[in-house]
Parts: C-alpha cells; structure tokens; sequence
C-alpha cells in the first residue's frame, strides 16, 4: 500500500515542474504542455486522496478535469495555430498586444 | 333639429378655414364658398326656427363639451336656443347671408378678395356664438370675436392711413367697454356662483338692488362700446373706413345690436336693479336726439348711416331702458333690415361712382339725379327710408313707434320726448339722403357720369329681399302693437319690468286705439293721439326734407347763414373728437412721455448700473474660478497622470510576468495562513 504522503509529494514535484515550466519557458507549446503537467499533478492529488478516504467523488474528478485539459488543450493549440500563422511567432516574450 | 344647433357656428368655421388656409388657391371661389357656408348655416337656422315657431317653443340648451373645470367655476361650451336667441339667429343668419351674397359682386376683383371672405365668415362664427351662448363666458369669447372681425374689416383697406386708424380706434374704444363687461362679469360670478344664463336668473330674484344695479350699469358699459351709445359712440362713424358690406352687416344690422341683446338676455337681473334701467333709458335717449342731429347736416352718404345707426340702437337701449325688451328686439330685428338695406343701397351708389374722384365717391353734395340711372336701388332705399322714417305700414313704424309707447305710457315722458324730436329728424335727415342723392339736377363728375349704371343681380337681388322684408318685416310679426306674434313668442326669454303694469294699461290702451283705428272707428284716446303724433312725426320731417332740397334748395344754405354756430357745431359732430382728443388722449400722451422719460433715465439707469456691478463681479468671480477652482481640478488630474506613469509599467502585456505575480501573491498568502 503505498502511502498518501508519496501521492501528494509527486503531486507537489510535478507541480512545481509545471510552473516552472510556465513560468519559464518561451515557447508557446511548452507552456501549454507545462500546463498539462500541473493539471495532471492535480488529478494525482485528487486520486491519493479519495483512496485515503475510500470516496469516489474525487475519482470522478479526475475523470472531468481530464475531459476539461482535453478541451483546453484543444482551444489552447487552435488559437497557437491561428497566431503562429497570422503572425509567425511562437515566442511569448513577443506576444505583448496587451501593453499599456 | 334644435340637437344639431352645434352645426350653426360650425359652417361658417369651415368657410374660415378653407379661405383662410386655401385662400391663394380658392380665390376668385372664396366669396361663392363663404356664401355657400353662409346659407348652410342659415338652412340649419331655418330648420330651428321652424320647430321654434310651429312647435311649443321653450328653452333648449345644447350641451357640446365642459370648457373650463377650476374650483367652483364650470363653464361648458353649449348652445341655448330660446325665443331670444331664435329672432337673434334669424336676423344674424338671415341678413348675414345676403350680405355675403352682395359681398360676391361688390368686392368682386379687390385683392384681399379670400381675406375679406375669411373675415366675414369669422364674424359670421363670432357673431353666433355670441347668440347662442348658454353662458356669459362664452358670450364674451363671441363679444370679443366680433370686436376683432370689426377691427379687421374696418381696417381691411389697411394700406390707407384712415382705414388703418379707424380700426383702431373702433378696437380701443371697444376695450373700454370690455373692461366693464368684464368686471360686470366678475361681479355676477362672485354674487351667483355662476356664469350660465340658466343659474344666475334663478338667484337673480335674490339680488340686493344695488348689487343688481351695479351689475347691470358695469355690463351696460360693455354694451355702450359694442353698441355705440354715449359716451362711447365715437367710433362707429369713423368705421365707415371699411368697405360698405361690412359695414351693414356689422356696424348696423348684427355686431353692434350685441349690447341691446345682452341687456334683453340679462333682462331677469336689469329688472332686479331699477336704477341701472334708468340710467340705459336716459343714455339711450340722449344717444338717440344727439347722433340724429349730427346725422343732419353730414354731407358723406355712409356717414349719415353711421350716425342713424347710432341713434336707432339709442332707440333700442331706450326701450330696454323702460323695460319694454321684447320691442327693443323687434326694433332691433326691422332696423336689422332697413338699415343693412340703407347701406347696401348705398354701396350700391358708391360702386356706380366709384369712376368719379375718391373725395366725391360718398359726398352726396357730388350726386344728385341717379333715380333714373340706378331705379332698382331707388325704390329699394325708398322703402329702406320710409321704414326708417316711421311711415306706417313699413317697418320701422311698428317697432319704433312701439318703444315711444313704452316710453310714454311707463312715466318716462322725457325720454319720450326726445325719442319724438329724435324721431323727426330721423324722418328728416334720411329724406335729405334721398332727395340729395337720387333726386334733382345730377352733379356728378362728368367723366364718371357715363359709367354709372345699375349694379348687377347679385348686388340688386339682395336689395330687393332685405326691400321686402323692410316693407312687411314690422306689420307681420308686430300687429297688433305690443300684442303682435313676436311679442308672444318672446315672452318666456323676458322678464317683466317692474313698472310692467303701467305699461301693461297702456299697451291695452294702444292695442284698441289701432284696432279701432284699424276699423276705421275713431275714438279720442292717448294711444290714438300717440299713433296720429309718430305719423305726423314722420310725414313732417319729409315734407321739411322735401321743402328744403327739392323745391327751395338755397334754405339750407340760408339757414346755415342765420345759425352758423350751430352749423359748423353739428358738422363739426359737437366737437367730440377734438374733446377726447384733448381730454383723454393728449393727457395719456404726456403721462406716456414722462413715463418714457422715466424709463429711459430711472429704470434704465438702474438696470445699466446693475450691469456694470455685475461684469464686475463677474470678473472677480472669474479670477477665483481660474486660479483657485481651476487649479484644484488640474492638480487633482497632475497628480493622478504622474501616478499612472509610474504605475504603467506593470502592465507589460506578457501573461508570464502576470502569472508569476499572481503565483507569487498565491504563495505567500498560503505562507501567512499556514505560518500565522
């Protein structure tokens, strides 16, 4: 039986991966992967704890925010594609519009 | 037929309208429009007078809508039709409508044709509101409804200088007579609470005497305006301005008779207050042998009319005065024809000269010899003349000699001795008119004497009706005298006089006379004497008329050279003008300069002074605004910009400084609750 101490430290080293990830890296498709990881860390978090508990409540959550990370993924790559051909960048240092 | 009364002043407001808004493309239509409205409304009168008459009369009020609603005020706009207003609807429709007719040929080719018929269709509407009024509100909208038309008509020829002064003279002599109506009317709503005809006659039996005095006096200044009696009469024979139709159709058949309807209408509160009815009598008396004088040596045709016509309604206020109403009315509603027949004959005359030279057009001294040029209008004006004069059986005799009568057999002996000295020159003034004009050598302008001829059928057709009804309109209604139909049929509109009774013994008294008379029995009583008198009356101021232009024409010059302060005193009108001019006028004129003087150094000075103080203070308040005011609001927006410079930069537009801002804030809010 492996302990829920062991679910949340690979949940919180994946995190913090993530984040990092997001945090750090340049391009666009990393970042979203990044984001992929922290969702992922999320449902080990979710998993360990409803066997903790013997709930299901938190299995059935997993399964929604995969279908949802699916999702955002979609939209997330549809819209990195329309930019990178609008305006050939993939660089998010670049994508400023938002600037003051 | 009396529901559909609300049709009678709706035509002629059509006929206002299409001529009024139409008027440049109707033109030459205006007049037969304006007439055909004219005659719809006259149909509809017809139709009343007709289940009037036949039917058993009463008195019908037409509701239409509520006016006014303030407090205890009500005032509704509905139509009464009573006896009264009956005679007063055929007389106004009745003569309107011929005289629209004439209009068609007399202004025919004048440029303000559309607006001389938008005009006289507003008069028209005035005119019968002003009748079938169940209220004295809406009497008085109709009272000032006609003053305006006459104002309008009067200066219709507006170009020339006298026209234009006429009109306005007629209007504020008006107002002053309005000015008392008016507060006749204040004083009726205060005393009754009411203003419809129906309520204040019921509380009118509760009326102290002298508040009913007071009350008939003040509305019977309006009336002396309206109707031209002294001291307010000076503005009728400078109305002659106006085109000739105008002028028998409102300043002697239907406007100013408005005064002597309004006193037989208000006659249940006038025999409440006595006082008031003597004042009318005596007034109208004076009214009555003063303007006849005048009438006697005027030399413009329409100016003899004018001062006739004044004189007939002193006639008229005469016989409310002693409280015989329903003959004042009957001499009201004859007058209405033979007068209205006088001056379209003389329209008539003055388009046949209207070649000769403007100063000779109306001067009857440059006529002279027309009869056998102009025979329809001849015969007409000798009918419209001897009813005028009093020769029985014409029209005028009956009614006329009616209000003598009354006067006599009701104590008021002076009255009637002016009203038979008044009378006699009647007779005579209206027979000088006759003889100068038609009669005699002719002294026309040689080059207009071949364009006289007679007026055409639309003219001369309205002669001959009004002719007819001059020479039948008194015998019919009015025999026998003071007993006659129209005496009964008035009789519910009226209230009796206190001294009906005396008047009552005397109407009797005449009532045998002329049916003796009548059989061909003579017997010696007043009434027969009285009867002899008016006959004698009449036939002696035209055999003096005759004697002195036909058959001695130097008498009047030689008479004029033995009287010649009493000449040039009538001719002159008695100097009445001059007098209100120096009396009334000049004295408003000086107040008016001095009160200019004042303005322009006092009142002017002040608000010059106040001006300056206030561009001064302005200044100030100025200085402080831009300075102090100012200076606030753009510190406050310095102080934010500077802010906003240096805050700017935090939005850098990339989502990773923002998001690591975030996760940082994240962070160390989870460090303080953990760690706390």
């Amino acid at each position: 039986m492996v302990p829920l101490t062991h679910y949340l430290a690979l949940g919180a080293i994946l995190f913090l991966i993530g984040a990092a990830g997001v945090l750090m890296r340049r391009n666009a498709i990393m970042i979203l992967l990044s984001i992929e990881l922290m969702l992922n860390s999320v449902n080990i978090t979710f998993v360990g704890f409803a066997r903790q508990w013997a709930d299901l409540t938190g299995q059935v959550f997993a399964i929604f925010v995969i279908a949802v990370a699916a999702c955002e993924a979609a939209v997330g790559l549809a819209i990195l594609i329309s930019l990178n051909r609008d305006r050939q960048m993939m660089n998010v240092d670049e994508i400023n519009l938002l600037k003051w | 037929m009396i529901r559909y009364a609300w049709l009678i002043p709706l035509f002629p407001l059509a006929g206002v309208l299409i001529n009024g808004l139409l008027g440049s493309r109707v033109r030459d239509k205006a007049g037969h429009v304006a007439s055909l409205m004219a005659g719809l409304s006259l149909l509809v009168v017809l139709g009343i007078a007709r289940e009037m008459i036949l039917g058993p009369g009463g008195s019908h009020v037409v509701p239409v809508w509520t006016w006014i609603t303030a407090g205890s005020l009500s005032v509704s706009v509905s139509f009464l039709v009573d006896p009264l207003s009956t005679i007063m609807l055929l007389v106004v429709a009745g003569v309107g409508f011929v005289i629209h007719v004439y209009s068609i040929g007399y202004m025919h080719g004048d440029p303000g044709y559309p607006r001389f018929f938008t005009y006289l269709n507003l008069f028209m509407l005035s005119m019968l509101l002003l009748v079938m009024a169940d209220n004295y509100l809406l009497m008085f909208v109709g009272w000032e409804g006609v003053g305006l038309c006459s104002y309008l008509l009067i200066g219709f020829w507006y170009e020339k200088q006298s026209a234009s002064d006429a009109g306005k003279k007629a209007f504020i002599v008006n107002r002053i007579g309005d000015a008392g109506f008016l507060l006749g009317l204040f004083l009726i709503w205060t005393l009754t609470g009411s203003l419809s005809y129906a309520e204040v006659f019921k509380a009118a039996p509760q009326l102290a005497a002298p508040a009913a005095t007071a009350i008939g006096l003040l509305l019977f200044i309006g009336a002396m305006g309206k109707s031209a009696q002294i001291p307010l009469y000076v503005w009728l024979p400078d109305a002659m301005e106006g085109p000739t139709p105008v002028s028998a159709l409102i300043h002697a058949a239907t406007m100013v008779t408005a005064g002597v309807y309004m006193v037989a209408r208000t006659s249940p509160v006038y025999v409440q207050g006595p006082g008031a009815l003597e004042v009318i009598a005596l007034v109208g008396a004076l009214t009555a042998i003063f303007s006849a004088s005048i009438g006697l040596v005027q030399n413009d045709i329409k100016r003899v009319m004018a001062y006739s016509t004044v004189s007939q309604l002193g006639f008229m206020f005469m016989a409310m005065g002693v409280g015989a109403f329903a003959s004042g009315i009957f001499h009201l509603m004859t007058h209405a024809f033979f007068k209205g027949l006088l001056f379209l004959g003389a329209g008539s005359v003055i388009h046949a000269l209207h070649h000769a030279p403007a100063a000779q057009q109306q001067d009857m001294r440059y006529m002279g010899g027309l009869r056998s040029k102009m025979p329809v209008t001849y015969w007409c004006l000798v009918a419209a003349a001897l009813a005028l004069a009093g020769v029985p059986p014409f029209a005028g005799f009956w009614s006329k000699d009616e209000i003598l009568a009354g006067a006599f057999f009701s104590g008021h002996y002076v009255v009637w001795g002016l009203g038979t000295a008044a009378a006699l020159m009647t007779a005579f003034y209206v027979f000088r008119m006759i003889f100068m004009t038609f009669h005699g050598e002719m002294r026309v302008d040689h080059h207009a004497r071949e364009h006289i001829r007679e007026s055409p059928a639309v003219m001369t057709v309205p002669l001959v009706i009004l002719a007819v009804l001059s020479v039948v309109g008194g015998v019919l209604p009015g025999f026998p005298p003071d007993a006659g139909w129209i005496h009964k049929f008035l009789a519910p509109s009226l209230a009796k006089a206190p001294g009906h009774a005396a008047l009552d013994e005397g109407v009797r008294v005449v009532k045998a006379a002329a049916q003796a008379g009548a059989q061909g029995g003579g017997h010696g009583t007043a009434g027969i004497a009285l009867i002899v008198l008016a006959i004698a009356v009449a036939l002696g101021g035209i055999a003096l008329a005759w004697r002195m232009y036909l058959r001695d024409t130097a008498a009047p010059a030689r008479l004029e050279r033995r009287f010649p302060g009493l000449y040039r005193l009538l001719l002159n009108k008695y100097y009445v003008d001059e007098i209100y001019q120096a009396c009334i006028v000049e004295p408003i004129y000086r107040l008016m300069r001095a009160l200019f003087d004042f303005d322009q150094k006092v009142v002017d000075g002040a608000v010059n002074g106040s001006s300056f103080l206030t561009v001064w203070f302005s200044r100030i308040s100025g200085i402080f605004d831009l300075r102090t005011v100012d200076g606030a609001v753009n510190g406050t927006a310095g102080v934010i910009g500077f802010f906003s410079q240096l805050f700017k930069f935090i939005q850098s537009g990339m989502v990773q400084n923002y998001l690591f801002v975030m996760l940082l804030g994240v962070f160390l809010m989870v460090s303080a609750y953990l760690f706390r």
